[in-house]
């Protein structure tokens, strides 16, 4: 008993949480970090789908054809974006990646007829022209915005949060930020950038909704304004969201990453992505405008499972970002010595603030960005987009539908109580829905 | 000189914009007057070239934004985010202005003749600012380039978290922001505020502002600092 005694782990306090209150107590400021929430949270993973069998038929899983194609921005563009898939990657800024990450991002959307977003700090013209369909974001920080950039963009995204920060702005540390870095955001090299959390000249919905008609008048009202926010009240964020003009919304659940962010706002701001998604489609469907105003769902998504229990409840279309740096071998067991120094190792490395990173993806290190070369990076984009629309078609195929958009909740059941609460789908099993009579 | 009259009762926004946009015919070097402004938002936006656009009373927000080259006049107040974004060029506004005046201006000149409210200048990038009369609270705001002239009084928390914008105040100001002090103004910035005074057509002597800029104390975390954060 006495040895369960001296060795019993803490449940307030297991080691990571002394860790930080010793990090804390030498270093008198909040802990900023890379990467998305890490806590466990409900996710897609507590669903399942109910494929075809007596009840319903399923497709051939190599004959008959299963669709990807997904329009975005029809509502008010004139020129909609026309996607082969419905997976799509998420804003990440040059600066907080390095060139050549953002290029073959580019290369390997581009190949699977998908977009690319630029992020905080602009648009660079290598990222421009690697980019077949570049989706360009309008941030509070307004850090290289030009209306150049906006017209020879094929979408524009007003930037209100992100699943890792609602409600706070980006940072980027001084180590990353290089004389390209500073000159494109106007700043001087080596400062600890803090982007702004609000945008500078407008707030609410009804500031929101003559925003958009400026930039629809910039751009001839030709480019899809989508409104991004961070994953909290949905509901109505949704609505107001649609109600400013918006031709698409993107949700961004709490698992979303970011390149740095104080933990707290990680860990602590935000709900996950699975309540987020029914929550949004609640919003459209209430306003009678789901399909018309596309949903784009963000954080967390890694599968092809993911993506088709995405679209099942709702979405036309999801986003990824850490999966795609992962593709290009963010957290690979390579240069192994380079993670040990950071005093972390492959699986566990979020330290994209440091400008560190092994492999080459989040850094302005010349040496270190030598290591992703764009090319390779771009078809290990492209293979891994085709192998999430695979799975994903799959998926569909098995519930017996022909376009993924035809996947709906009722083709979905939930593992655990949580989940079948926040995705309002039955209890595996049992036809209970918590919170429904 | 051949002037064109666009009446926004009759073609409305949308007309306005592509018009001076040059999407229907050329625009360069061109003279416009815009009566029946009415407050309507996003007028004259989005310009590429050089012209001279005259807009008869007042306007709503955003007005001018975004614009390279042209040469814009309103002739009345105008609010919210006039200017905004502006990349060169000048826009002169004759009356006052509502919050967020030249907010994130990569270049060119804002000249407001009346005062300006809340956030004038908020995270101007390069723009030269000068306004005739008073602005409110936070104006400058993450300021990183560019000048801000206030030839009447500065509100509270002037030039909060400022980079390397300057401000150049005349009358009061009520209170600086985080990381904003009072600096010499200098020989070489009291020549080029002259310049810029005269370049604006306000009548005022660059020996009676005071200089304000970043002490640079917040450029990177640290401890010492945990209470401006």
């Amino acid at each position: 008993m006495s040895g369960d005694r001296t060795t019993r782990s803490w449940a307030s306090f297991p080691p990571h949480v002394i860790s930080e209150i010793h990090r804390a107590a030498d270093q008198g400021l909040y802990y900023i970090r890379g990467s998305g929430a890490w806590r466990a949270v409900p996710s897609f993973d507590d669903l399942v789908f109910l494929g075809a069998s007596v009840s319903r038929y399923p497709l051939e899983g190599y004959r008959e054809r299963c669709d990807t194609d997904v329009t975005i921005g029809a509502r008010y563009a004139s020129k909609p974006v026309e996607l082969k898939i419905p997976i799509t990657i998420a804003g990440m800024s040059f600066g907080a990646l390095s060139a050549n990450a953002k290029r073959a991002l580019g290369l390997g959307a581009s190949a699977m007829g998908t977009s690319t977003t630029t992020g905080d700090g602009g648009m660079t013209m290598e990222e421009r022209e690697a980019s077949q369909t570049l989706v360009y974001q309008v941030l509070p920080s307004r850090y290289g915005m030009d209306p150049d950039h906006l017209r020879i963009a094929d979408a524009i995204e007003v930037v209100v949060g992100q699943g890792a920060k609602p409600g706070g702005g980006g940072m980027l540390l001084g180590q990353k930020v290089t004389e390209r870095v500073a000159e494109m955001r106007t700043l001087p090299s080596g400062i600890d950038q803090r982007s702004a959390c609000r945008h500078p000249d407008w707030t609410g919905p009804d500031d929101l909704t003559i925003k958009i008609q400026e930039l629809r008048e910039v751009t001839n009202w030709e480019k899809p304004v989508y409104v991004k926010v961070g994953a909290t009240r949905t509901q109505y964020d949704v609505a107001l969201a649609v109600k400013a003009g918006a031709d698409a919304v993107v949700v961004d659940g709490m698992q979303g990453g970011t390149a740095a962010t104080q933990e707290v706002f990680i860990e602590d701001v935000g709900i996950p992505t699975l309540p987020a998604v029914r929550l949004a489609v609640d919003a459209l469907k209430e306003l009678g405008v789901h399909r018309e105003v596309q949903l784009i769902v963000s954080g967390g998504i890694r599968t092809g499972a993911d993506v088709a229990k995405a679209l099942a409840l709702g979405a036309d279309a999801v986003s990824i970002g850490m999966a795609a740096l992962m593709a290009l071998n963010c957290n690979a067991p390579l240069y192994l010595e380079d993670y040990e120094a950071l005093g972390t190792h492959p699986g566990a490395c979020n330290l994209c603030q440091t400008g560190r990173c092994p492999v080459g993806v989040t850094t302005q290190d010349p040496v270190l960005e030598a290591r992703l070369d764009p090319e390779e990076g771009g078809r290990r984009v492209r293979n891994y987009l085709s192998t999430l629309t695979m799975e994903c078609q799959t998926l569909a195929r098995a519930c017996g539908k022909s376009h993924v958009h035809n996947l709906e909740p009722e083709d979905l059941a939930a593992l655990t109580v949580e989940a079948a609460a926040m995705a309002r789908v039955p209890l595996a099993g049992t036809d209970w829905i918590p919170g429904r009579a | 000189m051949t002037v064109e009259t666009i009446d926004l009762d009759a073609a409305g926004v949308r007309a306005l914009n592509r018009r001076l946009q040059g999407r229907d015919g050329p625009v360069a070097g061109g003279h416009f007057i815009v009566t029946n402004a009415k407050g309507r938002h996003a007028l004259a936006v989005g310009l590429t070239e050089a012209m001279d656009v005259r807009i008869r009373g007042h306007v709503g927000y955003y007005c001018a934004g975004m614009n390279r080259e042209a040469d814009v006049t309103v002739e009345g107040n105008a609010g919210t985010g006039v200017a905004e974004n502006l990349m060169s060029g000048t826009v002169r506004v004759t009356g006052d202005t509502s919050q967020s005046a030249g907010a994130s201006g990569r270049g060119g000149l804002l000249v407001i003749e009346g005062s300006a409210s809340a956030r004038c200048g908020i995270t101007m990038k390069g723009i030269d600012i000068v306004v005739g009369g008073s602005i409110g609270h936070m104006s400058a705001f993450m300021a990183q380039a560019g000048r801000l002239v206030v030839c009447g009084d500065a509100g509270a928390y002037l030039g909060d978290s400022i980079y390397e914008a300057e401000i150049f105040v005349r009358g009061r100001v009520e209170s600086l922001g985080a990381d904003c002090v009072e600096k010499d103004m200098g020989e070489r910035a009291a020549d080029g505020l002259q310049t810029l005074l005269e370049r604006a057509g306000v009548a005022a002597d660059a020996r009676e502002f005071r200089r304000y800029g970043s002490a640079r104390q917040l450029y990177n975390f640290r401890v010492d600092n945990a209470a401006a954060y």
